[in-house]
């Protein structure tokens, strides 16, 4: 499995995971290429139907990332993403689906090395999981 | 609104060697050609430079493109140069999408095929979303011509001064009982020597005495709401028990009171009264009673404040006070608090009563100080040697990774304070020398001049036990000379600590009302480190002094003048523009289930009874998005970031 590529949808909000983004950009901090960041404006107007439509059109992983508790520029959207994707979560699960694949981490804006590292943990997770097992068995 | 079929130009910029050859712009941009709707893709050097938005608009012209996708830098970056091109040439600027290809490709990418196909993903993101891009308006709203500065230090006054010489009305919050910060607190300043108080307490008493500016002492920042232009600002009023409009500051009540508690103004140094003004030049020098210490609040009798008092200015029954002030900006002025050097324990600080820190050396030596400006020791005698430490608590990865850029120059300024003041034999033990400043290279130099020894090297441990009798009750330096490679024991009769900034307390509670970002050591995040660097990412909140990052007074009113500049422009100007990236409730759809009226944290969403739906207040919405993705029926949605372009973002990538 070690020549697996997976493909990866980070799902950032743009006050703190995208800037941290940002900021490991201007720091030249490598990470693997296989996240595609979407920009949203905060974790919470993440629905739960963009995470499972990632999943259903064979992201490999999801990984939601916002501004620490406390920190949530719109005082507490990251508070309602964690309820949110805690339900998906259990959700993936009924379906036997690993909820392992689906990640939220806090990463605030001034975190670029915590941005890299959270990366490339993520990737190496999901390189250990294997292919989306959706891609193979659903029928849409 | 007539249908219009997408018609879209792809630029991928080279961002000279910053994108290309990392990525293969070439590449990417034959791919965009491959793309549904895509009329034009094209790439160039610098994408953002005067000829590159020059491309855009001329395709837009010529070509009649109605989407504009540029795949180049952060949309933190150049989304507004971009937007406004494409207004300019007769799109509206929501029809342009930018695929950030440098930040988090080009520059975090080792290997160059992947970079090029991680590009071409987020260029067909960019483009798929942007089909479904709506144009998207905003309105102009009138914004309060007055500003509030929270922080009453020499980044506060300096900022308020400048607004209100302006016209504009300024209102300083501070939560000590006078204004005057840090500053007030200094005996000299390096590298002219000129005294602090000579050159801070004209500028209090500008203040105090400004038609354009009301002070709030003893007051804190209770509550913001609202947005750029129009925040609504509630001030706490601490009761001082003493009536500001009766009392003649005469000072009777401070005689007279027969309890006494140690003074934060003087570092715990010396005594206060209860009922106190911090210190003599004190603006406004109506005094405070500290009620956790008087008598009379303690123990229910005493009142001897209120029966000398002839004004009958002592108010035993004030109550707190909240007011509400309208503001269409906001200065962050909070300024830092000194680094507490306790836990280095090898340094003795709190266990030998002659090791200070630098500011309780600020009040030794100043003239209102407790010694009245004599440097002398605890037993009344002037120190014959004098030991200074650079970096306490900075560039110490077990306290602050950062220089706090001030304690060079401060502690070499001690050095000539005591040479000149006590004729001792200073040491000082650094690290490295940072005096970069005008002059302050050439006060190094003088200071060595002066016969002041420099040890390059960390001292390891200040310590009683002295190397041979005769130095029995001194104190002994250790430390190495990194450049003689020896190890000295220097016995010495006070040693100072160079302490470093923090970021003063209670700040993380400021940036979590304002909504204004810290950096990793605590200090608040300005909005770009060159471009940006008294903004903050929330509009019309803007920074000045120490509460950003470690500076010196020249800095610091520096930039306290370039905040209120900044304010006073936007102020200037008269409107905002208001968000167009807010929410929206499909009257339709919505089942009137007014699940999204509990999450919304702005109140921006209402029930209309007559309709049964909800309906967005746009002046509140602030877009976060909750109500959208709560929203058990699809009828909330935030425009700009809808469910169809979210989705069509993640089909592109994925498919």
């Amino acid at each position: 499995m070690s020549d697996f590529e997976p493909k990866i949808i980070a799902m950032v909000c743009n006050w703190c995971t995208y800037t941290a983004a940002d900021l490991a950009g201007t720091s030249r901090l490598t990470y693997p290429s296989n996240i595609r960041i979407v920009r949203l404006m905060c974790t919470g107007m993440i629905d739960a139907k963009y995470i499972l439509k990632a999943f259903l059109d064979g992201a490999d992983g999801v990984f939601i990332g916002g501004c620490h508790p406390g920190d949530c520029h719109y005082i507490n959207g990251n508070l309602k993403a964690v309820k949110r994707i805690t339900g998906v979560g259990k959700l993936l699960e009924q379906f036997g689906f690993d909820p392992a694949r689906l990640k939220l981490q806090w990463i605030g804006a001034s975190e670029g090395p915590e941005f890299q590292r959270h990366m490339t943990e993520f990737v190496a997770a999901i390189q250990a999981m294997g292919p989306n097992p959706a891609r193979d068995c659903m029928i849409l | 609104m007539k249908y219009e079929k997408p018609s879209i130009g792809v630029y991928v910029c080279h961002c000279g060697m910053n994108i290309s050859p990392k990525v293969d712009v070439e590449n990417v941009v034959a791919f965009a050609e491959t793309l549904d709707h895509v009329t034009v893709a094209r790439d160039y050097k610098f994408m953002c430079s005067s000829p590159g938005q020059e491309f855009i608009i001329k395709d837009i012209r010529e070509k009649g493109l109605n989407r504009i996708i540029v795949a180049s830098c952060s949309p933190r970056m150049h989304e507004q140069t971009f937007r406004k091109a494409c207004e300019q040439a007769g799109i509206n600027p929501h029809y342009f999408q930018m695929a950030n290809i440098r930040e988090q490709i080009s520059w975090v990418t080792k290997d160059s095929a992947e970079a090029t196909a991680k590009a071409r993903d987020q260029v067909a993101a960019a483009v798929a979303r942007a089909v479904y891009h709506a144009p998207l308006t905003s309105r102009e709203i009138k914004v309060k011509k007055s500003v509030v500065v929270i922080g009453g230090g020499i980044a506060g006054i300096q900022a308020a001064l400048t607004a209100a010489e302006a016209g504009y009305e300024v209102h300083i919050v501070e939560r000590e009982p006078s204004i005057g910060g840090h500053m007030a607190k200094f005996d000299k300043t390096f590298p002219t020597l000129d005294c602090a108080a000579c050159i801070m307490t004209p500028k209090m008493v500008e203040v105090a005495q400004h038609k354009n500016i009301t002070l709030h002492t003893y007051s804190e920042v209770d509550s913001v709401e609202g947005f750029v232009g129009n925040f609504k600002v509630c001030i706490r009023h601490n009761p001082r028990y003493v009536d500001a409009s009766k009392c003649t500051g005469c000072g009777i009540c401070t005689t007279k009171c027969p309890s006494k508690v140690l003074s934060e103004f003087d570092q715990r140094l010396t005594h206060r009264k209860t009922v106190y003004s911090p210190f003599p030049q004190a603006i406004p020098n109506t005094p405070v009673i500290d009620r956790d210490h008087c008598i009379y609040f303690t123990k229910g009798k005493c009142r001897a404040c209120k029966k000398f008092c002839e004004a009958g200015a002592i108010d035993f029954n004030q109550q707190e006070e909240v007011i509400e002030i309208a503001a269409g900006s906001i200065i962050v002025a909070t300024g830092f608090k000194a680094f507490d050097p306790t836990p280095l324990s090898q340094y003795g600080y709190g266990r030998y009563p002659e090791v200070y820190t630098s500011l309780e050396f600020e009040r030794l030596n100043n003239a209102t100080g407790p010694t009245a400006g004599k440097l002398l020791m605890k037993n009344g005698k002037p120190p014959e040697k004098v030991a200074i430490i650079h970096c306490v608590g900075s560039r110490d990865s077990r306290y602050h990774p950062y220089c706090s850029r001030v304690c060079c120059m401060y502690s070499m300024k001690f050095a000539h304070l005591v040479r000149e003041k006590t004729g001792a034999e200073v040491w000082e033990f650094y690290i490295d020398i940072r005096s970069p400043g005008k002059l302050y290279e050439e006060f190094y130099n003088r200071i060595q001049e002066e016969g002041v020894h420099m040890i390059r090297g960390r001292v390891a441990e200040v310590t009683d036990i002295p190397e041979t009798k005769k130095d029995e009750g001194r104190l002994t330096v250790v430390a190495e000379n990194t450049l003689t490679r020896r190890v000295l024991r220097v016995p010495v009769d006070m040693v100072l600590l160079g302490v470093g900034l923090e970021p003063a307390d209670g700040s993380d509670a400021v940036g979590r009302m304002l909504g204004v970002q810290r950096d990793a050591d605590g200090w608040f995040n300005e909005l770009h480190a060159k471009l940006a660097p008294v903004k903050t990412a929330m509009n019309g909140i803007f920074l000045a002094g120490c509460c950003q990052g470690p500076k010196d007074i020249p800095d610091t009113v520096a930039q306290a003048s370039a905040a209120a500049g900044e304010a006073v422009s936007l102020l200037a100007k008269g409107t905002v523009r208001t968000l167009a990236e807010i929410s929206y409730i499909d009257p339709d759809l919505c089942s009137g289930c007014k699940t999204c009226i509990e999450v919304c944290p702005y109140t921006a969403i209402s029930f209309d009874e007559s309709r049964r739906v909800a309906v967005v207040n746009e002046a509140l919405c602030k877009g976060c998005g909750s109500c959208a993705a709560a929203c058990p029926s699809s009828a909330a949605g935030i425009r700009h970031f809808t469910d169809r372009q979210i989705m069509e973002e993640m089909e592109a990538i994925l498919l």
